[in-house]
């Protein structure tokens, strides 16, 4: 009788607390209110939830001591030193191709900052939002320099193709060879560190993907110079960082402290001029520096946001430089130069 | 309240109506699961909706736009999300059963030789298990990808075993056998397998009748060879082959084309499931024939039996008893481990489906439903026909 008893009281608790779990559950839906949920949970939580890749030399690569460095880590950076005043606060989640938007999706990381290409699809069926870019790329193909070839129109049917899946690539592969007429052989590998493996080794002729990340993983290679990069770019692909659907005030947050390092190349703010550009005659640099205007006000963030940014993680040039160019993984920035000098970055006025 | 008066209250009441007292926990306890998968559904819903996506299976008909590297139905990107989720389920089969075949050879090969006497028997098949159940099954599958297969030579230099098969790094190139009035050896071979049933079960009853023995095995052997061979001789069933042919298409890149070529990520994952299920299996092998009690086979022989009858006749009927439940459950897991397979490239379910078809689309709760209750089925059917195969060597009672 007292096993009875004792069987209905841990019923009885468990239907409470699963009544428990109903109204923690209806909190966590309401979007669309004016205050950033988001914003809210990563200050009180104190760190920015970011999501990197596995490890993609130049973007986000973590180092024996586990820092993470690369242009992508640098948008979570900025996000943090502008929400939390201090770029170091950023938990990193690494995450394959395939893991990356449900992790978004379901919370478990805030920005998505991981080499993603901004498509369509993307963009407007699963719940994501691309709040800008910062790295144009495009796929391309490397193969062993002793093979002969220098161009993609020397592919000939029956070629293996070794890459990633769960990425645009795949479908730009399919697209490529079909228009071209060649059958060939898709070896799609879940993580790039087995597609350089397979490659490597001599499974596949070819590796595809963006060609900032076949710059990035020859590095890795046993020996980096017995590969080529074939001129061709066979599609457009849209690199930049990607936040949840619903939280339109971090999405600006996120989206503006991209721009932020944008526009703070194109008006020569560096991470060391920063503080002096204060009594700059200019206005669109005093604002940038937070010493006119109330732009940090719209997200519910002090006026020294984007100085903070400026300062601890630096302009987007100072970054390109770091991390991409003085690595030697792509030394000239192509079309990832400023509109002024010939390039396409061209971000909306911060005003 | 005074909660002991309440709880006697209870009891007492309870006590009075047994039929409430023994269905009341159990119906609580279903409320509470249905109360609670009700929640997760809702939670999943409301939030689904907060991020604007939609829940819905049309999907699966629209054009997957992405190809598979290897298909045993005819696929390319133009068919749909559902043919491709049918290619990753048919190649999830097809190293299922590959695995399930030969781990089972090796596993009856390895449990009896483990009772071998002869010491050198023992001891191999004994380090052999001990090896392979003891590295986790995943590290396997890379040692077997990475390290051994990718030390065959490339498509120039490969291993050439009598002209007609080839293996090199990119896989395994075989001989397609081109068949002229194929349906005609199916014929026969229908047709000398009832053949085959008929004469064991009149074997059988002569046997039981007159004690006389026909040699039904080597009567079976006969027609099975010889009705096929008729058919190629005056049945007008031609096989030609089509050989693998070394093409090159730079300087340095040769591939074969023409025969059918066998990827290596099949030939690997096949090989660590096979050689690591087979280990359990050799346990369960093992533990079935010592559970056969050692007057089974004594008796056996007092009668006459040779060791092979007392092996076939006495030993393994029973030993087969116990060793089906357990075989069971390592067929189970290796079709659940060929889930590993998106590790190393071989196009299995998790890795066409629940990989690049649902980054495609997004739809992560849809097709991860769909993977889990695929694997539930297969592994539900794998039980039914053990569970009926099991029934079927059962004792008798007569």
């Amino acid at each position: 009788m007292i096993n009875m008893i004792k069987s209905l009281k841990s019923l009885v608790l468990i239907i409470c607390a699963s009544l428990l779990l109903v109204a923690c559950g209806q909190q966590g839906g309401g979007a669309g209110s004016k205050k950033s949920k988001t914003l809210a949970n990563t200050k009180k939580a104190g760190f920015v939830k970011c999501g990197v890749s596995q490890g993609l030399p130049g973007f986000s690569n973590a180092d024996a001591s586990g820092n993470w460095t690369g242009i992508d880590v640098d948008v979570c950076r900025a996000v943090a030193a502008a929400t939390l005043g201090d770029a170091d606060k950023v938990k990193y989640f690494p995450l394959s191709a395939k893991e990356r938007f449900t992790a978004l999706t379901s919370g478990e990381i805030d920005v998505l900052s991981r080499n993603t290409t901004w498509t369509l699809s993307r963009d407007a069926d699963i719940g994501l939002t691309f709040v800008g870019v910062n790295f144009y790329d495009g796929q391309g193909f490397m193969v062993r320099k002793d093979s002969g070839i220098t161009s993609t129109s020397q592919f000939k049917s029956g070629i293996s193709a070794c890459t990633n899946i769960g990425t645009t690539t795949e479908l730009n592969m399919r697209d490529f060879f079909n228009s071209k007429g060649i059958s060939y052989e898709p070896v799609a590998f879940e993580k790039a560190d087995e597609v350089v493996a397979a490659y490597d080794a001599g499974r596949c002729d070819t590796y595809t993907t963006d060609k900032s990340g076949l710059a990035a993983q020859r590095t890795k290679m046993k020996d980096p110079n017995a590969h080529r990069v074939l001129p061709e770019t066979i599609s457009k692909e849209p690199l930049g960082p990607v936040v949840r659907q619903g939280d339109a005030v971090w999405e600006d947050i996120v989206r503006w402290s991209l721009n932020t390092m944008i526009e703070a190349e194109e008006y020569g703010i560096t991470s060391s001029n920063a503080d002096s550009m204060k009594d700059s005659e200019n206005p669109a640099v005093k604002r940038l520096v937070g010493a006119e205007g109330e732009l940090g006000a719209a997200f519910g963030l002090d006026n020294e946001w984007s100085l903070r940014i400026i300062k601890q993680v630096g302009n987007y040039g100072e970054s390109y430089k770091k991390h991409i160019a003085d690595t030697g993984i792509l030394p000239k920035r192509g079309p990832n130069q400023l509109w002024t000098k010939g390039g396409i970055l061209y971000v909306p006025p911060a005003r | 309240m005074d909660i002991k008066k309440f709880n006697f209250g209870i009891n007492n009441y309870l006590e009075d109506r047994p039929k409430l007292k023994k269905f009341l926990p159990q119906g609580l306890t279903l409320l509470a699961i249905i109360f609670i998968l009700g929640y997760f559904t809702y939670n999943a819903q409301v939030n689904m909706g907060n991020r604007g996506i939609v829940f819905g299976f049309g999907f699966l008909s629209q054009e997957s736009s992405f190809d598979i590297q290897f298909s045993l139905i005819d696929y390319d990107g133009s068919y749909s999300y559902g043919r491709a989720y049918l290619v990753g389920l048919l190649n999830t089969i097809l190293v299922s059963v590959i695995g399930i075949v030969f781990a089972t050879l090796l596993g009856v090969v390895v449990g009896v030789s483990r009772l071998s006497s002869n010491f050198l028997v023992s001891k191999f098949a004994e380090t052999y298990v001990e090896i392979f159940r003891n590295i986790p099954l995943l590290l396997q599958i890379f040692f077997w990808y990475f390290a051994a297969l990718r030390a065959l030579p490339l498509p120039q230099d490969a291993i050439n075993l009598f002209d007609v098969t080839y293996l090199t790094v990119k896989g395994w190139f075989v001989p397609r056998f081109l068949w002229t009035n194929f349906s005609i050896l199916i014929g026969s071979l229908i047709l000398a397998i009832v053949a085959i049933i008929s004469i064991s079960i009149f074997a059988k009853k002569r046997q039981e009748t007159t004690g006389e023995r026909i040699p039904a095995f080597l009567i079976s052997l006969g027609i099975i060879i010889i009705l096929p061979l008729l058919t190629f001789l005056f049945g007008g069933v031609k096989l030609d082959f089509e050989y693998p042919e070394l093409i090159q298409q730079s300087p340095t890149i040769f591939n074969f084309s023409g025969g059918v070529g066998i990827i290596p990520e099949l030939i690997a994952l096949a090989l660590a499931l096979s050689l690591y299920t087979a280990t359990f299996i050799a346990e369960c092998v093992r533990a079935g024939i010592m559970g056969v009690g050692k007057g089974q086979k004594e008796a056996a022989a007092s009668i006459g039996l040779t060791p092979g009858q007392t092996l076939r006749l006495v030993v393994m009927p029973q030993a087969l008893r116990i060793i089906i439940p357990p075989t069971t459950n390592q067929y189970l897991n290796l079709t659940k481990n060929s889930s590993l397979a998106a590790a190393i490239a071989y196009p299995d379910l998790v890795l066409v489906f629940a990989g690049t078809a649902m980054m495609q689309t997004g739809r992560a709760i849809e097709i991860v439903s769909i993977t889990m209750l695929t694997y539930l089925t297969l592994s539900i059917l794998i039980s039914i026909f053990m569970n009926w195969y099991n029934k079927k060597i059962a004792i008798k009672e007569k």
